[in-house]
């Protein structure tokens, strides 16, 4: 685990330094090369090896409102990237762009571009039909949202979705699902049960198997923890550090101990811009810019 | 902080705040016996009426009064043909009503786009809820008896009565569907389904419940309407029954009944109350308390439908 408090040394002196050269920097995202740590081997970051959502100067607006400003940043593939930073700035937005979410809503519009790899479409795309891109894309609500259906009803919907009918291959892919989101030894006697009999953190693992049980490209995953008691959410954390082997992972997450614990990469964003982009080893031991300091060690957000 | 003690202002001192504190809870207590009276007087009432009316009809109570026509003579008088009438009329209402008004409040929550003009329709399901029913009876006439030539039958009197009951049945469901979480839509969104596929995969299961029972408020509600149902020309002396739905030949289903003249139980005690003949006023009373227990039986399924669907799904 990564010591967060180690950076609260750091004397005020050399932070307030550090300002006038962060203010002469163009906003992070904006074509400068904070997204190129793959190839910056100064910094002794892990390269990142393969990409699998590119974002390029994202842009979202709710109406006449701005909420995302020129985010660029890689997502590398089958690592986690946790979205960190306070209330309002942007993070969930970012995250729900992913998968189109904001669709849903009248009066929002996508510039930029999030590169899907291997097949190189672009998720915010107008050529590009949202459900696709849900049905490629899974994500993890804040508050567990089980369907008022059975276990196996809810591990099941997407794959019948897709209009998997086959009962055999139901049974086999709703197990493999509930064993991938550890739920399986808990639930195996009870599938026929309603899933709204579970507890809080059973419920948030079920719909990780939901989503999991469609094999997502990429899975995200928002403040899955928030809602829960500490112990569900380790179980959640240890999940999700597992689930790194099989499929991407994009976090959006209130708790920095959380993203300093799961996270490969770590994107700190404020006022809906993004402030910083690294290995999350060196955000939360040594960040680079003043802001991310100042939010990791507890001075706002 | 430096407020001395004799600096406390007199209503934050404990007796002051003793004394308020009683007559504030005596207030409380005052207002839980006025609810409760007014809540008797209410139930009261009705349960007089109820008494009266059983006590009314009481010698026409028995088996015989529900399987005679309507005679000339009071005792002999039944109603054979108006609860026939009134059950199919309501069978032919349920059956336009629901999936129309069930259609029609799906669209508004979960397709149309909020602007001015759904706005104003919104606006306009409320109204319709608050037009007389004899408005609704002149409609009819014009539209179902003469303009489509349904004539004086159960199909347009259930016509009739499904279109009073639309405005019920819509803002029921739209309520009903607006009871399910948005969570539970985000993620079956989340998972690719398609509009269709949220609403009658999740939505519509999930708002069961409500719908059935705005549907049955709505029935009980159509269920004792008189105006519309003179105002298209219901017959309030009838002595014969609508032909039979089920019948001895293949397909063994007939809708025939639909075009057959009707009278139904308000009708039937509307006819017998006008009578001068004293003895007659039995029959419209007997009539009033099972019309009366009817509906007061229809908002017990009611409640207990709602009942059912809730333990079931507690979100």
């Amino acid at each position: 685990m990564i010591d967060t408090t180690s950076t609260r040394g750091t004397p005020e002196s050399t932070l307030r330094n550090e300002e006038p050269a962060r203010s002469s920097q163009p906003p992070a995202g904006a074509a400068t090369p904070r997204v190129n740590i793959a190839v910056d081997d100064n910094r002794q970051t892990r390269a990142i090896t393969s990409v699998k959502a590119q974002v390029d100067n994202l842009n979202f607006y709710y109406g006449q409102n701005r909420a995302l400003k020129n985010l660029s940043i890689p997502i590398a593939d089958k690592q986690v990237t946790a979205l960190i930073g306070p209330s309002g700035c942007g993070k969930s937005t970012f995250l729900r762009c992913f998968n189109r979410m904001h669709d849903l809503q009248p009066d929002t519009r996508y510039e930029g571009s999030i590169t899907l790899n291997p097949d190189n479409i672009n998720l915010v795309g107008s050529g590009i039909d949202p459900i696709e891109v849900r049905m490629r894309i899974g994500m993890v609500f804040q508050k567990p949202n089980p369907f008022p259906k059975t276990i196996f009803e809810n591990v099941a919907y997407g794959l019948r979705l897709r209009g998997v009918r086959n009962r055999a291959t139901l049974a086999e892919e709703v197990e493999k699902a509930l064993r991938g989101a550890a739920l399986w030894d808990e639930v195996k006697d009870r599938l026929q049960d309603s899933a709204l009999a579970l507890s809080g953190g059973q419920m948030q693992r079920l719909c990780i198997a939901r989503a999991l049980a469609t094999t997502p490209e990429i899975l995200l995953f928002d403040e899955p923890t928030s809602a829960l008691d500490p112990i569900a959410t380790a179980k959640i954390e240890e999940l999700i550090s597992t689930l790194r082997d099989q499929v991407t992972v994009l976090i959006v997450t209130h708790n920095m101990q959380q993203a300093a614990r799961v996270s490969d990469y770590t994107a700190f964003m404020y006022l809906g811009e993004l402030i910083e982009f690294d290995e999350a080893a060196k955000i939360f031991t040594n960040p680079s810019k003043k802001a991310t300091e100042d939010y990791i060690t507890g001075r706002y957000g | 902080m430096a407020t001395l003690p004799n600096a406390v202002p007199e209503y934050l001192k404990p007796d002051s705040i003793r004394t308020g504190l009683s007559r504030r809870k005596m207030l409380d207590q005052v207002f839980v016996i006025v609810g409760l009276v007014l809540m008797f007087a209410c139930l009261g009432i009705l349960a007089i009426l109820f008494m009266n009316l059983v006590m009314d009809g009481s010698e026409r109570f028995g088996w015989d009064f529900f399987t005679n026509f309507p005679s000339r003579r009071a005792e002999r008088a039944g109603i054979l043909g108006a609860w026939v009438g009134t059950s199919l009329i309501m069978l032919v209402t349920a059956f336009c009503a629901v999936p129309v008004g069930v259609a029609a409040a799906i669209y508004l929550e979960e397709y149309a786009p909020k602007n001015w003009f759904t706005a104003i329709i919104e606006i306009n399901v409320t109204n319709l809820a608050g037009v007389p029913s004899i408005v609704y009876g002149l409609l009819a006439l014009g539209l179902f008896v003469y303009q489509f030539g349904l004539g004086q039958s159960i199909a347009a009197a259930g016509l009739t009565l499904a279109l009073l009951i639309l405005p019920i049945v819509i803002v029921a469901t739209r309520e009903s569907i607006r009871a399910v979480p948005k969570s539970i839509r985000e993620a079956a969104y989340g998972l690719g389904a398609t509009r269709w596929e949220v609403t009658k995969d999740h939505v519509l299961p999930y708002s069961t419940g409500g719908i059935l029972t705005g549907m049955i408020l709505g029935l009980s509600r159509a269920i004792g309407e008189t105006a519309p149902i003179i105002t298209i020309g219901a017959l309030s002396f009838i002595a014969f029954l609508p032909s039979s739905p089920v019948t001895s030949e293949f397909p063994f289903i007939s809708f025939a009944w639909l075009k057959d003249p009707f009278t139904a139980m308000p009708i039937q005690m509307f006819n017998w109350v006008s009578r001068p003949d004293q003895a007659f006023q039995a029959n419209a009373a007997a009539a009033g308390a099972i019309l009366l227990g009817m509906t007061l039986l229809m908002n017990a399924v009611a409640i207990w439908i709602r009942y059912r669907f809730r333990k079931k799904i507690n979100w």
